[in-house]
């Protein structure tokens, strides 16, 4: 297999033409920056779900949750799904009122809602406490935001690299493989660039949900194929066993599973409750109601989609490793031998995840002499295992699709946050919507192209792909420690919440600098001011760091905001989570928010008990 | 809402399950392109799938423009 067949190459550039059809009808919308930033604040609830899914669900995600299903077994399942849907549902319950702006009651009136509602996450934060909080973490965002749609880039860039899509291409240009790389990842980005300049969030938001359609569309058939080529359930159950017996020769200890579940609250609170990337589609809606639903569709859709997502992994492993092999048959008188070679790399593999290799293609070995196993690969070798022409199309544009959702998003929150939060409340203060609407514009090229140098500087230098959790436990950390506070309670304060974002975020990279995983060099990987201490794995040390930085930046809040003075009550209204400023419950109990988050937090409980 | 999305949802299902159907009858009888999928005519089957998701999503989007317009 190496180049794609006709029909596969029609159904990407099917979905290609589909992308830019929604920039296109977005494009007449677009007249004020409020149209362009918060797609008008006009949508409803399920479409910012699904959207929000889709922004989470980046081409990291994505190969992440194959690699973990091949990695660790059925438990991930348990891991993902527990992650982050409590985060998600406590995001739905609680947060969005107080971020979307109406829980003042203010929402009555326009003019008063403008004053109330933010249009991001900083802007609360300013709102909430001050302008020196805000600026903080806006320049903090807008640098993660390009960097990781930079580095989501480059991962995908490289797995199209490996499934051969561009092969043709780089054949009739005559490009060398380096260039073919920079290729696929000029590709989406210019794709990307064009649909939010013309239609904004709104466009990213229509393309993310069309993501949401492809991603079951190609990825279930790859599942049901897959569990028929195993036996089944019965057969998938039966050759995990054994795999799952082995991982668990790490035996868990009270300690890790502390560690566990301190870092599923962190890691997920961080990513649904504190990440504007994913905030954005929420704080979109048309009213408070959609605005708290989104979370909660997100939720119950990515229960299903954790499944889909995770058991090619799972499956992947379980198959028979590849090994070179010669058939002889004999055709009317004639002998034929039919030699299929398979790499190295892929024989030193376990089943379809082969080893990683090393410049020269030869398996790298880790010190007790096992093959180091490439898991990222899991997925997309499952595609090309079981997808015939046609089918193998449509499995890649869902690939394509999630990296685009996850590197639009980057884009999209990177305008938002330099726009509102840089330039209208530092630079320009008075400047007139009809400009706004051409900086934001303005902004998400230059979003796009910090992005792409970051994906570059990924490309020379591969181990960049490591700091995403480090980047993680420096600014979406403290965020959530300092967000909670503010949301929830009211003594809170501007100096403690500035003197927390700093706080954690030196916690972080302090903890990193002296810390060093077993057997990596100082440097990217840690240890880089002293080497204290040996965490078991890279893993361990980013949870580890991330969950410091939370705890300091809580702690240094409330010192901080104990010792000053406390904001009046009056500049607070609508801001702080207060149960009594909620409009009453309107129709009957089963269709509240409550017993919505309650039946989702049951089915996700239910779907981790059968898996593990 | 600008536009119901159902719509372009379901014209891209419709579309590549069209797309499907009609490469899996054509490639039927062709052994090789199916040795992957164990024999089994993969993209009929799976063309087939999308083409009722994605008119099904046709029918509710129509529906939810007509409203979405009437609104206006």
């Amino acid at each position: 297999m190496s180049n794609l067949a006709a029909t596969d190459s029609l159904i990407l550039l099917i979905y290609g033409f589909f992308m830019l059809t929604a920039g296109f009808s977005l494009k007449p919308a677009m007249t004020s920056g409020q149209q362009f930033m918060q797609a008008g604040r006009v949508m409803p609830g399920w479409l910012c779900g699904m959207a929000m899914l889709g922004a989470s669900l980046g081409s990291q995600e994505l190969l992440g949750m194959g690699a973990a299903g091949a990695r660790y077994g059925l438990a991930s399942v348990g891991f993902f799904a527990l992650g982050s849907i409590p985060a998600m549902l406590f995001a739905g319950l609680y947060l969005m009122p107080v971020f979307y702006g109406s829980n003042s009651g203010a929402a009555a009136s326009p003019q008063k809602q403008d004053k109330f509602a933010a249009r991001s996450i900083p802007e609360y934060l300013g709102l909430r406490f001050d302008r020196k909080t805000r600026a903080l973490n806006a320049c903090m965002f807008a640098a993660m935001s390009a960097f990781s749609a930079g580095i989501a880039l480059y991962a995908m860039g490289r797995v199209f690299v490996a499934l051969h899509v561009l092969d043709q291409a780089a054949n009739t240009l005559n490009l060398s493989p380096s260039r073919t790389l920079l290729l696929a990842m000029a590709l989406p980005a210019a794709l990307v660039l064009a649909y939010v300049l013309l239609g904004g969030l709104g466009a990213a938001m229509y393309n993310q949900a069309l993501q949401f359609c492809l991603i079951v569309a190609g990825m279930l058939p790859v599942v049901l194929l897959g569990l028929k080529r195993i036996g089944g359930w019965s057969g998938l159950k039966a050759a995990v066993l054994p795999n799952t017996l082995h991982a668990g020769t790490h035996s868990l200890s009270a300690g890790a599973v502390v560690l566990a579940v301190g870092a599923g609250l962190v890691l997920g609170g961080g990513t649904w409750c504190a990440d504007f990337r994913l905030l954005q589609a929420a704080m979109a809606a048309k009213n408070v109601e959609a605005a708290r639903r989104a979370p909660m569709i997100a939720a119950a859709l990515r229960v299903f989609v954790i499944i889909v997502l995770i058991l090619p992994g799972l499956i992947a492993v379980d198959l028979p490793t590849p090994h070179t092999s010669i058939v002889i048959h004999n055709d009317s008188g004639v002998i034929y031998h039919e030699i299929t070679v398979v790499p190295p790399a892929v024989e030193e593999g376990s089943g379809l995840v082969p080893a990683k290799a090393d410049a020269d293609g030869k398996p790298v070995m880790d010190a007790d002499g096992h093959a180091v196993l490439d898991y990222a690969m899991a997925t997309p070798n499952m595609l090309l295992q079981f997808l015939p022409a046609g089918l193998l199309g449509l499995g890649m544009t869902a690939l394509l699709a999630c990296l685009m959702g996850g590197v639009a998003a980057g884009v999209t929150s990177f305008s938002t946050v330099f726009t509102c939060d840089i330039f209208q409340a530092f630079l320009a203060r008075n400047t007139a919507d009809k400009r706004l609407l051409a900086v934001a514009r303005w902004a998400a090229v230059g979003g796009m192209l910090l992005a792409f140098a970051a994906a570059w500087a990924a490309m020379r230098f591969s181990s960049m792909l490591d700091a995403m959790l480090l980047v993680f436990a420096v600014v979406n950390a403290p965020l959530f420690a300092v967000l909670m506070l503010g949301a929830f309670w009211k003594r809170a304060t501007g100096h403690g919440a500035f003197a927390g974002l700093i706080a954690g975020a030196a916690a972080a990279l302090l903890h990193h600098g002296i810390a060093l995983p077993r057997g990596e060099q100082p440097g990217i990987h840690g240890g880089w001011i002293a080497i204290l201490h040996h965490p078991a794995s890279e893993l361990v040390l980013g949870l580890g760091t991330a969950m410091l930085a939370f705890l300091v930046s809580l702690l240094v809040t409330v010192v901080a905001s104990l010792l000053a003075k406390p904001a009046l009550a009056e500049d607070l209204k609508g801001l702080v989570f207060s149960p009594t400023a909620r409009p009453p419950a309107i129709g009957p109990w089963w269709k509240r928010p409550e017993a919505m988050a309650a039946v989702i937090l049951s089915a996700a409980i239910a779907v981790s008990l059968i898996f593990i | 809402m600008f536009y119901d999305p159902r719509i372009s949802m379901g014209m891209l299902l419709t579309l590549i399950g069209t797309i499907l159907t009609a490469f899996g009858l054509a490639t039927r009888s062709n052994a090789d392109v199916y040795a992957k999928s164990m024999g089994i005519d993969a993209n009929l089957w799976w063309g087939l799938v999308l083409l009722v998701f994605g008119i099904a999503a046709l029918v509710l989007g129509r529906r939810g423009q007509i409203k979405l317009e009437k609104k206006k």
